[in-house]
């Protein structure tokens, strides 16, 4: 079964770039991919069609049975309740603690104060920081920051988790953790992972699916794939 | 259903945290809610005493119509056909000169003794039509149109006080209008601000609340319940002054505003609608400036 389906897919920014070129990509359900390319290669790009932050030129995309590329802006939040997304910066609330920017994700959507607990516990615990659910984020170190964000993400129990290079501020140690947790997280839970990444060593050492882009096109696509420095 | 709730109970709990988190810039627009009310509940107040005493004077208002002392019996009917045929008439009574006699000689002795030895021919006094209006403001008009009649000779009518009252109030009405629309133009715009501010306060926020996939509603709720709970609070000082104020003037007063004719409105149930109108009003324009705030500043 296939989680996420594009057709042609073509990216034109209102500027002229073109960021996107022709694209065909099917990603299985459960599986951990990663996107590597170099900067510019439409790998960001590529992740925000899928949330539908921006719209495909044309072609079609089809994210757990929604068509995203038609999608109308009212009902996007529709989709982005059957995924999580981490970025590079966190992007935590300063003045909530853990536990509250973990909350947040359900509050927001109406749920109730006794799933709200449970849920967002089991992802903090998921996460590995229990012991830290009442510091405020800037008690904490970069690497455990992402890991609220990555338990904000999956709190919902998404199928889908997309990540824009989650370890793009971080140390190779912190980096390690950070994949470990995601690791776990898609074997546990069987949540489909998308993950941005410039960090050669992790590629490498957890072998796991490699999505290749160059100057917007997707080249290479291989299961248990390596960093592969001439592609890129 | 109790989604909707718990929704709608977060965005009441983050309008009051909002509100006072930029209190400073709430007070702005309080401050300019309360003054825009204060002058709106004086206008209900007076428009609404206006109205009512105008109503009571208008039930007493008549026209009175004097005859030419030869006025035949045909110019009477003549007369009643071409009154008959205004609009602004309610109803009319003729009164003959032997019937007005009779009259004021039952009101005063003096008149009585007076009166008792003129003779039908030797009557000085007139026939006479008692018209009552449909419209006190159009009293003058209808006034002029009698006198020009034929065999009318005189025309008399509250002795232009009425008119000068109501042109008066209505003048007042007017003025009242203008100043009141113009405040609430203002305080739109002030209330368009400060949310205005509170959406780039919370843009990380929203960003967030997006990302995870809350509903344009839930986004949006917030900041329009912010606008009214901006407009209810503008409300309370001009809600106490209209209840306590009315009631206390009431009271100096005796209910009567320098002379008999101008009875004032019973204060209960008054104050409770006049407060009413005050409240809704205030948070209707909350509202409204939150909500063009909300439509200009948060695209979803
Ligand atoms: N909002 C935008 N408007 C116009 N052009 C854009 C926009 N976002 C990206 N681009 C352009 O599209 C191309 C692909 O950008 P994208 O961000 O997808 O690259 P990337 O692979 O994520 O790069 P990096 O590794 O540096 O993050 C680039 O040429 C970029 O300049
Ligand atoms: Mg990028």
């Amino acid at each position: 079964m296939d989680l996420i389906r594009l057709k042609n897919v073509n990216k034109k920014y209102k500027n002229g770039v073109t960021a996107i070129y022709d694209m065909d990509l099917s990603i299985k359900k459960g599986s951990f991919v990663f996107v590597i390319g170099g900067s510019g290669s439409g790998k960001s790009t590529l992740i925000k069609m899928l949330y539908r932050e921006e719209k495909p030129t044309s072609g079609q995309i089809v994210v757990g049975g929604v068509n995203v590329a038609k999608l109308r802006n009212q009902k996007v939040y529709k989709l982005r309740r059957k995924l999580g997304i981490v970025f590079q910066d966190y992007r935590l609330l300063p003045k909530l603690t853990v536990f509250e920017n973990v909350a947040f994700a359900m509050e927001v959507l109406g749920a109730h104060k006794d799933e709200t607990r449970e849920k967002t516990l089991k992802a903090i615990e998921m996460v590995g920081l229990k012991n830290k659910v009442h510091n405020y984020p800037d008690e904490l170190s970069g690497g455990e920051q992402q890991r609220v964000a990555i338990a904000r993400a999956i709190v919902n129990n998404p199928k889908l988790l997309l990540c824009d290079e989650p370890t793009g501020n971080l140390d190779p140690e912190m980096s390690m953790e950070i994949m470990k947790v995601l690791e776990n997280i898609n074997k546990k839970r069987g949540t489909t992972i998308l993950m941005v990444t410039h960090d050669k060593d992790i590629v490498n050492a957890m072998k796991k699916q490699v999505i290749t882009l160059k100057d917007g096109r997707l080249i290479n696509n291989k299961e248990k794939g390596t960093y592969n420095d001439e592609d890129i | 259903m109790m989604k909707i709730f718990r929704m709608l109970s977060r965005s009441i709990r983050d309008a009051f945290k909002s509100v006072f988190r930029n209190f400073s810039l709430s007070l702005a627009s309080i401050s300019c809610i309360t003054i825009t009310l204060v002058i709106v509940a004086v206008s209900i107040i007076a428009s609404f005493n206006v109205e009512n005493f105008t109503k009571e004077i208008e039930k007493d208002l008549t026209i009175v119509a004097f005859l030419e002392q030869d006025a035949t019996s045909d110019d009477v009917e003549d007369l009643i056909k071409k009154i008959k045929k205004l609009d602004n008439v309610d109803s009319y009574e003729f009164k003959g000169k032997e019937k007005v006699k009779k009259d004021m000689q039952n009101e005063s002795e003096v008149f009585n003794s007076i009166m008792s030895d003129w003779s039908k021919e030797d009557n000085p006094l007139k026939d006479t039509f008692q018209i009552r209006v449909k419209d006190a403001e159009q009293i003058s008009k209808t006034a002029n149109k009698i006198k020009k009649m034929d065999k009318v000779s005189l025309v008399r009518y509250g002795e232009g006080m009425v008119d000068k009252l109501v042109n008066a109030f209505s003048s007042i009405e007017k003025v009242a209008y203008g100043v009141v629309i113009a405040l609430i133009v203002v305080t739109v715009f002030l209330i368009i601000n400060t949310i205005k501010l509170t959406i780039f306060s919370r843009k990380r926020e929203i960003s967030i609340m997006r990302l995870v996939g809350a509903s344009n509603f839930s986004i949006k709720t917030p900041f329009i319940i912010e606008g009214m709970i901006l407009g209810l609070i503008g409300s309370i000082i001009p809600v106490l002054l209209t209840t306590f104020g009315y009631l206390s003037f009431y009271k100096h007063f005796d209910g009567y505003l320098f002379t008999e004719l101008i009875k004032l409105i019973e204060p209960e149930p008054f104050i409770y609608t006049a407060s009413g109108i005050v409240i809704l009003i205030g948070i209707l324009v909350g509202m409204i400036g939150s909500a063009s705030a909300v439509r200009k500043y948060l695209k979803v």
